[in-house]
């Protein structure tokens, strides 16, 4: 398989959209995964203080 | 009313604790497919010959059309999750709208971005004000007025209704988008791929790449969703969790 990585005089047109594309691949599941992350972490936080309230409350 | 069939084949994406425990393993599911479709469909671009007459831009078409695909497909899911999220009042319907909105706008800009880039070589201007271009211009409009209807208005109900009442305004634009290089004269070519006019399909060399890297984008827009519609669940459950730890 031969690869044609030469974009020759349209390089500087193929590039960049390629760039862009990756780009735009890396913020749109970097945004996501920290989004889930944060709110994932922040409902285990709130979780654990109610149990621990209810707990406490028993005891 | 008889009670809700526990059973409905349906479920898993109605039911909250369901779709939880779907979406653990369905979203890194497509998140490796897709990075896989995309190792091989970026192959096989850079192992298509150049093109006679586009030269070397033709492995633009391999990332431009399955961004501009997506950017039709995924307001097609905003539309219908914003039906279901107006009409039936479900909070996963309402989740799954908000949740691929950024997405839709992420992949509208990235098609009118790469086909800017690609004009310019082959037209010979970045930007005309013909059909296609300003239909999809309009397009991105729509997913950002959406999601700034969604964070302007305070009242959370208010605005997800206003917003679901534009997403489905926004649908108009869909067929015009879609059909309107059939309709008016335009710089962009018509259809090589779907709807093709005989003699105009794409030869197995480009349609290939162009197959593999279209399954890329939605494997990873599906994976992407689920990702965003359990950061919203978990939103609302920490939302909720706050509100009873502030009541005592």
């Amino acid at each position: 398989m031969h690869f044609d990585f030469d974009a020759g005089k349209y390089a500087i047109y193929v590039w960049p959209a390629f760039a862009v594309t990756a780009g735009a691949f890396v913020w749109m599941i970097a945004d996501s995964l920290a989004s889930a992350r944060r709110w994932r972490r922040e409902a285990e936080r709130l979780q654990a203080l109610r149990d621990a309230r209810a707990k406490g409350a028993k005891s | 009313m008889g009670a809700r069939d526990p059973h409905h084949p349906l479920d898993f994406l109605t039911n909250p604790e369901r779709f939880m425990a779907f979406s653990r393993w369905a979203a890194p599911l497509f998140g490796v497919l897709a990075a896989i479709l995309a190792a091989i469909g970026l192959v096989l671009t850079f192992a298509a010959p150049e093109d006679y007459q586009q030269g070397d831009t033709v492995r633009m078409m391999f990332i431009h059309v399955p961004a501009a695909s997506l950017s039709l497909f995924v307001y097609l899911c905003l539309g219908i999750a914003s039906f279901l999220a107006l009409v039936f009042r479900h909070a996963l319907a309402d989740a799954a709208a908000v949740a691929c909105a950024p997405l839709g706008a992420g992949f509208t800009a990235l098609a009118l971005v790469t086909g800017s880039l690609w004009g310019k070589p082959m037209w010979g201007t970045w930007w005309v004000w013909d059909a296609r271009l300003t239909s999809v211009l309009v397009l991105l409009l729509f997913y950002l007025g959406y999601l700034a209807l969604r964070s302007a208005l305070e009242d959370e109900q208010k605005a997800a209704r206003a917003a679901a009442i534009l997403a489905l305004v926004g649908l108009i634009n869909l067929p015009i988008v879609k059909f309107s290089v059939e309709w008016w004269n335009s710089l962009h070519q018509g259809s090589s791929t779907l709807l093709a006019k005989p003699g105009n399909g794409l030869p197995a060399v480009y349609a290939w790449p162009m197959l593999v890297m279209s399954l890329a984008y939605l494997s990873a827009f599906g994976s992407l969703w689920l990702v965003r519609i359990r950061a919203l669940v978990w939103r609302r459950k920490a939302r909720a969790l706050a509100l009873q730890a502030a009541e005592g």
